[in-house]
């Protein structure tokens, strides 16, 4: 019976939205890339470079936000670098995506090193606070999971609505669709497709940086190595899972988070009869049957990982 | 407004000189070329011939070695696919450029719209849409997907592109290869009334009586150089094939001739659909030596699954086979090359050959493992090769050599090749599907002779095609397939072409047990 009980407690659902918001940022970056056609296996690296590139500018005295900025900008440079890579030069993208991960991540943990020589014990700043929003908060259940958050997690909530929107009602969407679904139909109307490709890559790998950043500057206040622990590869699946569709991919992320934050309270309740190691599986065993059931119906962006250089016949 | 038929029309298009080479190959050789307002010219030619390159050089797809563009007296900076747009030209290609999983309003407006506004005007694009479709007979549902479109459709969902960028000049790639023929004559009447509104058209086509029936001016390509120039009202279709070839051509000559013995035979097959065609319904048929079974029929009533099934990629749910008297329990695949069945396939890129794998590969994929190219396991080069050669020679498969990759041949190429394999070591059970689709007088007409020098020794063919002038050509017999059903065999000649289209329309073919 208790273990029911944890699904009315407050505290499981605060924490459930709190560990959806990077999965949030990380996932709608990962559609982007791969509703253009470029699949981002860059995103674990590009998560990590982004956690730190957040962090240690508000470490050296930047303000929070800044800190957000920085580590988008970081993504996106990361992001510039695969799309050159994968779009023009026409490279594999897993193999350039694997690249990506590796290199931004030791390029990470060797700027850490050489920032910070002397430290033992990672040092800590002041994170973003949760900031109650007045009224919506004190709905009961629902109102301090979902409104009394910090305000990252409110800028996800916004994320989602504005790739939604851009995807759906803009001509630039069109164009990112269209280009993921088949680029001659882009080169056709006088589109560049590289163009396109980059800026999306370039896009989504921001928001990717800023769902790392969100480990370091808002769940917790300091960076240390492995933190990033395989969020961006559950992203990737949850862009399946959700069909390639933001609003569906939100509530996969969301979906895999409160099964996270389940099993932590589930370890309580059971009291160590059953070995913890289950529980922490349980999300993934449970992401990939959801997998199964969902996602071999999808349809997925068909000109993905399908280089396009034009004029080839 | 309208042009006056020889009058003193603007000219909206110059080309000059244009040379474009592809490594050793000239694709085009100073061809230049004159479009007037209002006038449909048709460049005729065999695949190969540079038409498309031609083409995709105006667009801005490619950019030419030599020469110029000139569009409404301004030159035309090369290789931009959008100053070429912006200068009124659109463009239907061949293979359409369409994105499957977005609506008709997307796939048009694509582009249309600046970039990065922050609202996509749907309404307004919808509008137009409308507009245009009912000035021009393009109907078509602006909200569809693409994917949820017929193949005609997708083609008006293409010139809608063009018109809703103010098209002044259109350019239609082989537009009626995809067609079936009351789409054509669709596409025609609307071609009709683009060119009353002032549109000048470019069709390109290898079909004599398309070009003769929408055109007003000719130009013929040949091996990248212009051929000839005739007005349509000046020329004859013997002429212009003369002019396309080089040389002429003879229809196939059919010698009567009585057929052998039965080779294979299917009764009451029943079998699941293929490739969104319906399944087979209980059919009988019956393929004699030294004789061609013709097929005709409407696209996608059961051709694929009949072809299927000889393949041994399906097999029957019910119903005997045999072949050579012998009943088949199991058939696969591999079945049916161990009983040398040479397989024709319908679509030569995507299941005849493996286009990024080179030409003695594919050649020698159907019997790689028999001892003629393998040795414990390993396979023996030297003999592949020169089997690669052979049919290189014997089929004069232009290619530079065994190692090129397939994808770089052309579609008579790629055929010649696709014969050479299914006929080595001379099949007595031939599987003909749509073999001459997409193919140029040259190359059709040699397909033709090949199959019939294999009916002349003694092959049972089996020739499915939607190409009804074909069927009739060539079969001894002829059978019509509707709904999966067969409608009894009749003698060459037996039928009228009215009679066979109320066959295939599925007129009196509710009694399955009428079958051959």
């Amino acid at each position: 019976m208790e273990a029911f009980e944890i699904l009315w407690q407050t505290s499981f659902w605060v924490a459930a939205i709190r560990i959806a918001s990077p999965l949030i940022f990380a996932t709608m970056g990962e559609l982007i890339c791969e509703r253009a056609g470029v699949l981002n296996l860059g995103i674990e690296g590009i998560m990590t470079a982004g956690a730190f590139a957040g962090w240690i500018t508000v470490y050296a005295g930047g303000d929070l936000w800044t800190g957000v900025l920085v580590a988008a900008l970081t993504g996106a440079a990361f992001g510039l670098l695969h799309g050159v890579l994968t779009v023009p030069l026409g490279l594999s993208q897993h193999v350039t995506g694997i690249g990506i991960t590796l290199l931004a991540t030791s390029l990470t943990y060797f700027t850490y090193r050489v920032a910070l020589p002397e430290v033992t014990s990672p040092p800590k700043i002041e994170p973003f606070q949760p900031w109650a929003i007045p009224g919506l908060s004190e709905i009961p259940l629902v109102g301090p999971a979902l409104f009394n958050q910090t305000p990252l997690t409110y800028l996800a909530y916004v994320v989602v609505a504005v790739v939604a929107w851009m995807l759906y009602r803009t001509p630039a969407g069109i164009a990112v669709r269209a280009v993921g679904e088949n680029p001659a139909a882009v080169e056709a109307q006088g589109i560049s497709v590289t163009m396109i490709r980059i800026g999306a890559v370039m896009a989504g790998s921001a928001l990717m940086a800023i769902g790392g950043a969100f480990l370091t500057m808002s769940a917790f206040n300091s960076f240390f190595f492995e933190m990033i622990n395989g969020r961006g590869w559950i992203c990737i699946a949850l862009v399946v899972f959700g069909s390639w569709r933001p609003g569906k991919a939100l509530v996969g992320a969301i979906l895999f988070a409160a099964f996270d934050a389940y099993q932590v309270r589930l370890q309580q309740v059971t009291g160590g009869v059953i070995p913890y190691q289950i529980f922490l599986m349980m999300p993934y065993v449970l992401s990939i049957l959801a997998l199964i059931a969902v996602a071999r119906r999808a349809t997925y962006p068909k000109a993905l990982m399908v280089p396009y250089q034009k004029g080839e016949r | 407004m309208t042009p006056s038929s020889g009058g003193e029309a603007e000219t909206v298009l110059r080309l000059s000189g244009i040379t474009k080479r592809f490594g050793p190959l000239t694709a085009n050789d100073a061809i230049s070329l004159e479009l007037k307002r209002g006038e449909v010219v048709a460049l005729l030619g065999e695949n190969g011939a540079g038409k498309t390159t031609l083409m995709n050089i105006l667009f801005g797809h490619y950019v030419a070695d030599e020469g110029s563009v000139e569009a409404f007296g301004r030159p035309l900076p090369a290789g931009e696919p959008r100053a070429a747009l912006s200068a009124g030209i659109g463009m239907v290609h061949q293979h359409f450029t369409l994105a499957d999983q977005m609506s008709v309003i997307e796939n048009i407006a694509l582009g249309t719209q600046r970039l990065f506004s922050p609202r996509f005007d749907k309404a307004k694009a919808r509008q137009r849409i409308e507009t245009l479709s009912s000035d021009f007979g393009l109907a078509v549902h602006p909200d569809a997907l693409i994917s949820d479109l017929s193949v005609g459709e997708r083609q008006r969902v293409e010139i809608l592109k063009a018109l809703y960028r103010d098209a002044r000049i259109l350019i239609l790639d082989e537009p009626t290869a995809v067609l079936t023929p009351l789409e054509t004559d669709a596409l025609f009447a609307t071609l009709k009334k683009l060119v009353a509104s002032g549109l000048s058209i470019i069709f390109i086509s290898h079909k004599l009586h398309e070009v003769m029936a929408v055109s007003d001016r000719i130009v013929v390509l040949r091996s990248g150089r212009i051929a000839g120039e005739r007005r349509t009202s000046d020329t004859t279709r013997p002429e212009l094939a003369a002019l396309m070839v080089g040389g002429d051509i003879a229809a196939p000559a059919v010698t009567e001739h009585a057929p052998g013995g039965t080779m294979l035979e299917l009764e009451d097959i029943h079998t699941a659909g293929r490739a969104g065609g319906a399944p087979l319904d209980g059919v009988s048929l019956s393929l004699r030596a030294g004789e061609i079974t013709g097929l005709a029929g409407v696209s996608g009533n059961g051709q694929a699954a009949l072809a299927a099934l000889i393949a041994g990629t399906l097999r029957p749910e019910r119903g005997a086979m045999r072949i050579g008297g012998e009943t088949i329990n199991r058939w696969s695949a591999r079945e049916a090359l161990r009983r040398h069945i040479g397989r024709i396939p319908e679509d030569r890129h995507a299941v005849g050959m493996i286009g990024d794998m080179n030409v003695t590969e594919n050649v020698i994929s159907e019997r790689y493992r028999t001892r003629r190219f393998s040795r414990n396991g390993f396979l023996d080069w030297r003999s592949a090769e020169t089997f690669a050669r052979g049919i290189i020679d014997d089929y004069d498969v232009k290619c530079p050599s065994p190692d090129a990759r397939v994808r770089l041949l052309s579609g008579g190429n790629m055929q010649k090749l696709i014969l050479g394999r299914a006929l080595d070591g001379d099949p007595q059970i031939i599987l003909a599907n749509q073999p001459t689709r997409g193919l140029d007088v040259g190359a059709v007409a040699y397909v033709h002779s090949k199959l019939l020098e294999a009916r002349k020794r003694g092959a049972a063919i089996l020739l499915i095609s939607e190409d009804l002038d074909e069927v009739l050509a060539l079969s001894d017999r002829l059978v019509v397939i509707s709904k999966g059903r067969l409608s009894p065999p009749s003698k060459r000649g037996e039928l009228t072409v009215q009679q066979i289209g109320e066959l295939m329309a599925g007129h009196g073919l509710e009694d399955p047990s009428h079958a051959a």
